[in-house]
């Protein structure tokens, strides 16, 4: 059920460039862990998902300013930079 | 004064002065020798011994040593999480769990090795160098907190690890390395700081030499914190004083003994009967869907890890390029240089898993599936107050061994660690006798928020064990 078109389609909405290598690789690893997987379908589960473990509440806090990160220090981690902004690629 | 102390006779000395200097550049000096030896730090401390900028004010963790798994943001300290991605990333903050520590006195010696961004069993998946078992160098510290597991049994002075379980990277290193590892309820440690593997699976956890360290460890970094919106409302409380005397109910999971190595199902059960002839009873009991944890807790981790990974594209932070093409032709060369295999794998696999006429087959399933057995660990637990089986299904592998494995038998590693870490209960692996001369490691589960259960069920079975005599390395 999966060939190297799937997984090159995969790679590429997830931003990921593969080899013609790693796409025979990946086409039968994947192909063998998707089919233990599929085990699940043999499941009755007649019940809500659960998102998480436990059961969480929405939290919500005042709509308050609070102290945060400088502009330098969010700036601190990146070379791509200009006059105090992120620099990004070209979008159009 | 002696530094080959446990936590808790340095934290009744409380050195000062000299003695504490002294004893600070000893464990330096030790940390440094260890990790040449074994690859357990991806970063050391260059402040650790640095006495002049420290105020040793906190109280619990006066001064105590303490290593973080190299997920944990760490302000001024470089963090990796074991990928190439964020081989340059400095936080400007430290994860909540790190500050609650430094809080109470902890000082930080180093970030410790581990799988990519947590993802594998044997800590083989790290972009660094694979941190290696104490008891045998050839043979792998665990995974993901392999690095964690490894200076924890290789230090045989005062020290503490704080490490983190998706899918079981606190029990496994624990059981391979011979030492406890503390896994707490989902929630109830916060996760800010954290970088995400599965965001409805991560918990911030203990490594230790004993139960009572873990127990002290616990008590200081649990606490609801209005940063992470998963974070429980929780009193804060002293794990510690569940280090005591009792007689609990353990539930024996026939399951969970099914194709496990023979010595090793046997000193897991001679455990059980060491502690029925300490006053507590056992019964077998059955979780019949313990066999489609693993899948559910796969597709699951892989989806989020897939959604969580987006946001590496080497513009805010971490490996960046020339600003070359448009915006998807950069983030595709930077992401394809940064990610390992397994990263790679598990983001296809995590997209698959959730795209458009799959989504239901496999995420969704697997989410209901997850309800099952949290159900079925529920019932049990009407039962009894804790299950009892063997922490890992083999012992410590070579690393030479491991390269021959198919992912899929790496996933298949995790069969005792998953179903606990699907469900969000609190689990706790505590060594129990050996295998090939190796260690095992006794796995204890309780139920959501029964950790000290957990705690006086092992403190228990650790006094009747006795002392672990560590190798010298």
């Amino acid at each position: 059920m999966i060939d190297e078109k799937t997984v090159e389609h995969i790679a590429s909405l997830a931003r990921l460039k593969t080899t013609e290598e790693e796409k025979k690789k990946f086409v039968k690893e994947l192909s063998s862990i998707l089919d233990a997987f599929s085990e699940l379908k043999q499941v009755e589960a007649d019940v809500k998902p659960s998102f998480h473990p436990i059961e969480i509440k929405n939290v919500l806090r005042e709509d308050k300013e609070e102290k945060c990160i400088s502009q330098d220090q969010a700036l601190s981690n990146t070379e791509q930079k200009e006059d105090k902004f992120f620099k990004g690629p070209r979008i159009v | 004064m002696n530094h080959n102390i446990s936590v808790k006779e340095f934290l009744s000395q409380r050195p000062v002065g000299e003695d504490l200097e002294d004893f600070i550049y000893s464990v330096k000096e030790e940390a440094e020798r260890i990790n040449k030896r074994t690859n357990c730090f991806i970063t050391t401390n260059p402040d650790f011994a640095n006495l002049s900028a420290k105020a040793f004010v906190g109280e619990k963790l006066f001064a105590l040593p303490l290593s973080v798994k190299d997920n944990m943001c760490t302000s001024g300290l470089k963090t990796t999480a074991g990928s190439k991605i964020l081989h340059n990333y400095v936080p400007t903050f430290n994860a909540t769990s790190v500050l609650r520590a430094r809080k109470e006195g902890a000082q930080i010696l180093g970030k410790t090795a581990m799988d990519e961004f947590g993802f594998g069993t044997f800590s083989v998946n790290c972009a660094y160098d694979i941190p290696k078992n104490p008891w045998d160098l050839k043979r792998s510290a665990g995974g993901s907190s392999g690095g964690a597991g490894s200076i924890t049994a290789a230090l045989n002075m005062p020290h503490i690890a704080l490490a983190e379980s998706t899918g079981g990277s606190i029990s496994c290193p624990a059981a391979f390395c011979g030492v406890v590892g503390l896994t707490p309820t989902y929630g109830l440690v916060s996760r800010y700081g954290l970088i995400d593997y599965a965001n409805s699976l991560d918990k911030i956890g203990v490594i230790s030499r004993s139960v009572w360290d873990s127990a002290l460890t616990l008590s200081v970094i649990a606490g609801n914190d209005p940063r992470d919106f998963t974070s429980l409302q929780q009193k804060e409380k002293d794990y510690t004083s569940y280090c005591k005397e009792g007689k609990l109910k353990i539930g024996v999971p026939k399951e969970y003994f099914d194709g496990i190595d023979a010595k090793i199902a046997k000193e897991a059960w001679n455990a059980i009967y060491r502690l029925e002839g300490e006053g507590f009873s056992y019964q077998e009991v059955s979780l019949p869907s313990t066999k489609y944890a693993l899948a559910s807790y796969y597709i699951i981790a892989v989806s989020e890890a897939s959604t969580n990974l987006a946001k590496f594209c080497g513009l805010r932070y971490g490996l960046s390029k020339e600003l070359e093409g448009d915006f998807n032709e950069y983030f595709s060369e930077v992401r394809s240089a940064g990610f390992g295999q397994e990263a790679k794998r598990r983001i296809i696999l995590g997209t698959y898993a959730r795209m458009a006429g799959y989504r239901d087959a496999f995420y969704l399933k697997a989410l209901k599936v997850r309800t099952v057995i949290i159900n079925e660990f529920k019932s049990a637990f009407k039962k009894v107050d804790v299950l009892a089986s063997p922490t890992m299904p083999l012992v410590a592998p070579k690393l030479d061994e491991i390269e021959k494995l198919s992912p899929i038998d790496h996933y298949k590693s995790d069969i005792l660690t998953v179903p606990p870490n699907l469900a969000g209960m609190p689990h706790i692996s505590v060594p129990c006798g050996s295998s090939q001369g190796l260690p095992v490691g006794l796995h204890l589960i309780g139920d959501h928020l029964q950790e000290g259960k957990l705690i006086q069920a092992a403190h228990v079975y650790e006094k009747l064990r006795g002392e672990i005599k560590y190798p010298a390395i």
